[in-house]
């Protein structure tokens, strides 16, 4: 046992204790400790076993920045991988998981990868399998064979397939300032902007404030930093302006100053309150952001430097100040910078015994050996630490002498018996989101550290984010920046005079044969593949990221970018800024999906309902969802399949009388003394010498020439039409009008509305609707003279006033009887009533499309946005007295071109059903249709014709007519013979529905 | 992305529809060179820089918008109601 809990210290609740589960083992921590705080104090150092090798790991770091100690915490059947063990807050009944080993974690057969270690290096995927080139498992075949077995050794932990019980909610937010972090900077900067009362949130990623201050030696008005940190924070959250969230990552920076953030609001609780989400989504819009995100430790690369007990050495010091937890009782420090002197300090005062500090420069400060001495730890400089020796945790290192100028190796290796290796390389800025705000960070020689870019929307950066590395100097820096008129006073800093420059070594190489140095531990990189993809040509960042994986795991390199940069530099013999650093991107650390969809899950659309559904369902419709809309599709009797039910539907419209629900029709107001002017612009077809009173069908095209939408329009004044389109383009109609009165055409004095849901439309079809209108429209005639063709009547049905126009898609005598939308089931069922004596029968959208296909009407299925009036034989329609949109572009070769596939009836002839979607072809057998020549667009039982019928679009249609073809549908094994004919299938003449 | 809508006040990118190119100038209606009709139709430039689009408040007033836009920036420098600027205003 080398970890464990320190007698005193941290901020852990002692008197309080937490059981957990590791790996089906029972051990229990404090209130206050995270996973890995509360392991360490329980002795364990391994953690999992890592990406490709299967190498026993521990704990690297305290924080998000940790790349090895990822565990799968399990509830239930819900299991969520890759969880951060630094991160994770244990409480009662905690279940976790290390991942990536097998059987288990002592015992992981998988190990032996590290025998075949060379065989995993850089762009091993690429060069292993590709694959022979002849034989079944030629190219990228032999990679699918492979891969079951490649996905089980490598990789992090196991999805659940469970389905997430969990509530997640989202949150839309705006402030003036948006503060991320509450380090020093961040609360400093936040006093100053609310104190000028501005709204301010400030966002933590901890579950408390403080961020570098809660682990922190020195002294802030005299007083420990931490709780100086608390008072402040907890005298800006009362600020009625200001809102301060814990536990809450910000982890998007995107353009216009909107910020992302995933609040844990519960899933660090054992019991949660009924109704509590777990997390929730924050979306920020804010006026200005200061990003005080602080600062991340470096790794030194150097061989076996990822054995459990190596990490680093803010860590070391974290553990012991925050939770009380020694990491190792014999401490080991090694370093190229001043900072591992302050944690030196800090470790010894929190009572862990330092053996030795290592430190690559050849002389150090007076303070920092004032430091080496006080702690009595033996203080070795102008050394470095060439060899771990580890089992499944450190029990020794071996050092030796080091040339810092010419980073050279030399001397005989000394042996330092040590269970833990704090160590410092520097400290990078965290610069992820404002790198993600788009800036291109800059080298900084003397940090030798990427600082963040010039903004280039409205933040700043602050504190050790800005690369100040010192307290005095952030909190000035933050006063500053929180605000240009800040007054704040700033307390007084005891802390020792050190340095943050580090010296410029950022990778140990003994020699050739020592053990593997890893740059990236998450994704097992080592700098040896870094070297290796230098040779292999792999020189900008961008292919070394994707060829190695280099930063590419969970923590996007957050401990490993700049040392891989590094050593990529070395190699091409450039500097760290010449050799340029890869974009950070969102999200800075994990986000769940179920966080990103909130309750925005399972059926989002609107459902919209016609003023007689419920009628419709009362009376037995199969009801069919037509985009939005629901609609039925036939009125089902007992025993009766789907067919019979339209069948005798259509039958009953042809023979006496029919009616059907066409509330669902688009229908816009359009209103001005410009109206008829607009239609005539919008339509082909001449709108303006339309008489009042009367409707007229109209077609339009989009400006390249192709069909758009059809319909009738009426017209009800001089002034005054109301457009009906298709059911599918009543939102598309509106907005292409829209674009040419408010783009094109602005001195066109015309109003639109959208009143599809304000009328109810119902349509009478058949010999008999004639007779049903006299037996219930009230205050005028319905007779020919009074209501002809395509005219229109006001009238009233049991007192509700109604406009009926006569116009027909069924080829029969019809009416579509319109009425305000709240007496749409009155009219319907007095429409009803009144066509008792006739049997009328209501029928759904199959006989509907049966009778229309009967006709050769089309509809969407036909107008399929490639279709010219033309294909669909309404070239009838084009007038030749006005430009209409779409009209200049009605000459252009493609739509004159003679191979072009135009309307054409079909009828089947083995007497049974043609499949719609079917590909018309000559060749009698059943085969792929690669000589397709057309394509059926809609089909049925034709009861007026006793026959199978469709409509299809066929190449040479009209003069294909009387031929035999196949329509062909392998898919539903059809293959059905057919002759093409007229798409006017019944009554070509139109005599019915002019009777 | 927020467009400052004139008649609504700033509201987010998913209210809004991108409706293309506003410095095209729809052809005389009664010309028929193939060629103009062509370019107007099918030639759309994508410049580095400023750019100006029609966008329609469709989840708000439903008017069309002339929107000038840094392509590489997402910055918008004006917004304007169409109908004034096709009407002889200037964005």
């Amino acid at each position: 046992m080398t970890s464990s809990r320190l007698p005193r210290g941290g901020r852990v609740e002692r008197s309080k204790s937490v059981r957990f589960t590791f790996d089906g083992k029972a051990y229990s921590g404090h209130p206050g400790d995270t996973l890995a705080s509360a392991l360490l104090a329980s002795g364990i150092t391994l953690f999992g076993r890592s990406f490709k090798y299967h190498r026993p790991r521990g704990v690297f770091a305290a924080g998000s920045d940790e790349p090895n100690a990822l565990v799968t915490v399990l509830s239930g059947d819900v299991r969520e991988p890759n969880v951060r063990a630094t991160e994770l807050e244990i409480h009662d009944g905690l279940v976790t998981q290390s991942q990536n080993r097998f059987p288990s974690l002592d015992h992981d057969f998988m190990a032996i990868n590290q025998l075949a270690g060379p065989l995993f290096s850089a762009g091993f995927y690429y060069k292993t399998f590709m694959g022979p080139a002849i034989g079944p498992l030629r190219g990228t075949r032999f990679w699918m064979f492979c891969e079951k077995f490649i996905r089980r050794a490598a990789g992090l932990g196991k999805a659940g397939t469970a389905p997430d019980p969990d509530r997640y909610e989202r949150m839309n937010a705006w402030c003036d300032v948006l503060v991320v972090g509450s380090g020093p900077a961040g609360l400093i900067a936040a006093e100053a902007a609310a104190g000028t009362g501005a709204r301010v949130i400030i966002a933590e990623e901890r579950p408390l404030p403080g961020g570098s201050l809660l682990a922190s030696a020195e002294t802030i008005d005299g007083r420990d930093p931490s709780v100086w940190a608390r008072e402040k924070a907890a005298a800006l959250a009362a600020m009625p302006n200001v809102r301060f969230l814990t536990r809450t990552s910000v982890w998007g920076y995107y353009d216009g100053n909107v910020l992302t953030a995933i609040e844990h609001v519960s899933d660090f609780k054992p019991n949660r309150t009924k109704g509590q989400p777990r997390q929730r989504h924050w979306i920020i819009r804010t006026g200005k952001t200061i990003l005080a995100t602080g600062a991340f430790e470096r790794p030194m690369v150097f061989p076996g430097n990822d054995c459990p007990g190596v990490m680093l050495a803010d860590a070391v010091r974290r553990f012991a100040l925050e939770y009380g937890v020694a990491a190792g009782s014999n401490v080991t420090l090694f370093t190229n910078n001043d900072s591992a002197y302050e944690a030196a300090r800090a470790l010894s005062l929190a009572g862990v015994n330092i053996v030795a500090i290592v430190d690559v420069r050849a002389d150090v400060s007076g303070a920092c050996r004032d430091i080496a001495t006080a702690a009595n730890a033996e203080l070795l400089t102008g050394h470095a630490v060439t060899g771990t020796h580890a089992g499944k945790t450190l029990s020794s290192i071996t050092v030796q002498h080091f040339n810092a100028e010419t980073c050279r190796v030399s001397g005989a290796p000394r042996e330092i018996r040590t269970d833990c290796l704090g160590v410092s390389g520097g400290w990078s800025p965290a610069i992820h989101l404002a790198s993600q705000a788009g800036g291109k960070p800059e080298w900084d020689e003397d940090l030798q550290a990427f600082l963040p870019p010039e903004p280039n929307q409205n933040w700043v950066v602050t504190g050790a984010a800005a690369g100040y590395m010192d307290t005095i100097s952030v909190l000035s820096d933050a006063a500053t920046k929180g605000s240009a008129k800040s007054r704040l006073i700033l307390p007084p800093v005891e802390a020792p005079m050190l340095d943050a420059s580090p010296a410029p070594v950022f990778q140990i190489e003994p020699s050739a044969k020592s053990q593997k140095a890893f740059v990236d531990f998450q994704h097992d990189v080592t700098a040896d593949d870094v070297r290796l993809a230098y040779r292999e040509g792999f020189h900008s960042v961008e292919h070394l990221k994707r060829y190695t994986t280099l930063g590419m795991a969970t923590d996007q390199g957050k401990t490993s970018n700049v040392p891989g940069l590094a050593i990529m530099a070395d190699a091409r013999g450039i500097s760290i800024p010449e050799a340029g650093t890869t974009r950070f991107r969102p999200p800075f650390t994990p986000v769940s999906f179920g966080a990103l969809a909130g309750e925005r899950y399972g059926d989002l659309r609107p459902h919209r309902l016609t003023p007689m559904h419920d009628w419709h369902l009362a009376n037995g419709a199969k009801m069919y969802e037509a985009g939005l809309w629901h609609r039925p599709m036939i009125y089902g009797s007992h025993g009766e399949t789907v067919e019979q039910a339209y069948v005798r539907e259509a039958r009953a419209v042809r023979q006496s009388v029919g009616i059907v629900d066409v509330s669902t029709l688009g229908k816009i107001d359009i209103q001005g003394p410009d109206a008829a002017e607009l239609l005539d612009r919008v339509y082909t077809n001449m709108f303006s010498t339309l008489p009042v009173g009367k409707a007229r069908y109209g077609l339009m095209l989009r400006e390249d020439g192709l069909a758009f939408d059809d319909g009738t329009t009426w017209r009800l004044g001089e002034t005054q039409f109301l457009m009906t389109t298709t059911t599918a383009n009543a939102g598309p109609v509106m907005q292409h009008l829209e674009y040419y009165l408010d783009c094109i055409w602005p001195e066109l004095r015309v109003h639109l509305t959208s009143v599809t849901d304000v009328w109810a439309g119902t349509a009478v079809a058949g010999p008999k609707a004639r007779a049903l209108l006299e037996a219930c429209v009230t205050g005028t005639k319905v007779d020919n003279d009074t209501l002809p063709f395509m005219g229109i009547v006001h009238s009233k049905i049991e007192g509700v006033p109604v406009m009926v126009c006569r116009l027909s898609f069924s080829g029969e005598l019809a009416y579509e009887v319109y009425c305000g939308s709240g007496y749409g089931t009155r009219v319907w069922e007095a429409l009803l009533t009144a066509g008792k004596p006739f049997d009328v029968m209501p029928y759904g959208l199959e006989a509907l499309g049966t009778l229309r296909i009967e006709k050769g009407h089309v509809t969407g299925a036909e107008i399929d946005g490639r279709a010219s009036a033309h294909d669909l034989h309404l070239d009838w329609m084009l007038s030749k007295k006005k430009p209409f949109i779409g009209s200049a572009m009605l000459g252009r070769e493609g739509l004159k071109d003679e191979n072009r596939l135009s309307l054409v009836g079909l009828v089947s002839l083995d007497n049974q059903a043609i499949t719609g979607g079917s590909h018309i072809v000559t060749d009698a057998r059943p085969r792929e249709p690669a000589d397709s020549f057309g394509h059926v667009t809609a089909a049925c039982y034709s009861p007026a014709l006793g026959k199978y019928i469709a409509l299809a679009l066929v190449k040479h249609g009209t003069s294909m007519i009387g031929n035999r073809a196949f329509a062909t549908d392998l898919l539903r094994g059809r293959h059905c013979p057919v002759e093409i004919v007229s798409h006017h299938m019944y009554d070509p003449e139109g005599s019915r529905m002019h009777g | 992305m927020i467009i400052k809508c004139p008649y609504c006040g700033p509201r987010d990118v998913i209210e809004f529809t991108y409706q293309g190119d506003a410095t095209r100038k729809r052809p005389e209606p009664l010309s028929n060179d193939p060629d103009v009709w062509n370019a107007y139709v099918y030639d759309r430039s994508n410049p580095s820089g400023l750019h100006r689009e029609f966008w329609l408040h469709s989840g708000g007033c439903r008017q069309h918008l002339v929107v000038t836009r840094d392509m590489t920036t997402h910055a918008i420098s004006s917004v304007a109601f169409a109908r004034d600027i096709a009407s002889g205003g200037q964005a």
